[in-house]
């Protein structure tokens, strides 16, 4: 650590991570959708889906319950309810799988579509 | 010879220090514990490996700026222009489900984030949260965000309450994603730990399923914290973008 420059030992170690990557180049490039990789991503896509369908319904079930009881209403709050939450679910799962994240409306899909048909004019 | 299975004994609550006040029962429990034990030793990670900090990072110094660079990096990307405000609380809540889940792994410890009232709380302050920075930024427009643009006045009155349901909906998701993924892992070690315990000459079969389902579980570990974090970073978006 103490050789004159001080900026040695730093072009050296610059070096040995220069030839490390270069050494592991071929397996850092398939290492981003190695099969761990993907099998974690699509477990957790899995786990999201289905707890996305499942609470929807469970949720919406449980506020139209909550206002039956509070109106007096039973049982349209909770039959209506019911369906809404499906929707819900169905609409968030959609949203999971097509990469919209969790964004609550559309304009992220219009800007994406936009975008998309901007991009093939440019290309074309 | 007969061995009781418990599997769900470890999540059983204790009390370590009693204490009660006014009627409430504010205990601190073995899941306090462990909750304190990731609050030190994230402080300790970040506070000391950067404490001598070097142009070359040693061990520690290497995993506090990953950790630093990874989170950063999510947020930006996810949360879009003027997320990186809120990074403090978002690499706080990386790091402490992280550790909580990674903690739970260790034999003998407690999961806090196995239980739904830990994972709730967090969800339900993010969601909170979210929605007062979307209502401070965006005033009442941010309204606006149930009620997508170009849609049939007839239609509106059908879309409005889903997407109202499918906003209300996010905490609940959130946390039970989280919960039930630990409380099943967990269980799932339990249930073959026992396995191998009641049946001693085929143990080494249920035995390493356990080690195949412990490596599933610290790969779980991880990509909960991930999801849960991106998530947040996500409804940021949100509420600072309106989309």
């Amino acid at each position: 650590m103490t050789q004159g420059d001080p900026q040695e030992p730093l072009n050296h170690l610059g070096r040995r991570i220069e030839e490390a990557q270069r050494a592991a180049g071929a397996s850092t490039g398939q290492r981003s959708e190695g099969p761990q990789s993907s099998f974690g991503s699509s477990l957790a896509l899995a786990w999201r889906i289905g707890i996305e369908l499942l609470v929807a319904v469970v949720v919406g079930t449980g506020i139209g319950w909550a206002i039956d009881r509070w109106l007096g209403t039973r049982p349209w709050g909770m039959i209506i309810l019911f369906f809404l939450g499906v929707a819900a679910g169905m609409l968030n799962v959609w949203r999971a799988v097509t990469g919209a994240g969790m964004a609550v409306g559309y304009r992220q899909q219009q800007q994406a579509a936009r975008a998309a048909k901007d991009g093939r004019k440019d290309g074309d | 010879m007969a061995i009781e299975i418990k599997p769900l004994e470890q999540f059983t609550i204790e009390r370590l220090i009693p204490l009660h006040i006014g009627g409430l029962d504010v205990s601190y429990t073995n899941s306090a514990l462990v909750m304190t034990i990731a609050v030190v030793l994230v402080t300790a990670l970040v506070l000391l490996a950067t404490r001598r900090a070097a142009l070359v990072p040693g061990r520690w110094q290497s995993v506090a700026e990953m950790s630093y660079e990874f989170v950063a990096d999510m947020v930006e990307t996810n949360a879009g222009h003027g997320g990186m405000q809120y990074f403090p609380f978002v690499f706080t809540l990386f790091m402490f489900v992280l550790l909580g889940n990674s903690l739970g792994l260790i034999p003998y410890s407690f999961t806090f984030t196995s239980h739904i009232i830990v994972t709730f709380a967090l969800a339900i302050t993010i969601f909170i949260g979210v929605t007062i920075i979307g209502i401070a930024r965006h005033g009442w427009h941010f309204l606006s965000l149930f009620a997508p643009s170009g849609v049939p006045a007839v239609l509106l009155v059908l879309l409005i309450p889903i997407e109202l349901l499918s906003y209300c909906i996010r905490p609940f998701t959130l946390s039970i994603r989280l919960f039930a993924n630990m409380l099943a892992g967990h269980t799932m070690l339990a249930i073959f730990g026992g396995f191998a315990a009641s049946l001693p000459l085929f143990a080494i079969l249920p035995l390493g399923i356990d080690v195949l389902i412990y490596f599933l579980e610290l790969l779980v570990a991880v990509l909960q914290a991930y999801v849960f974090a991106i998530l947040t970073c996500l409804y940021l978006h949100d509420a600072l973008h309106l989309h």
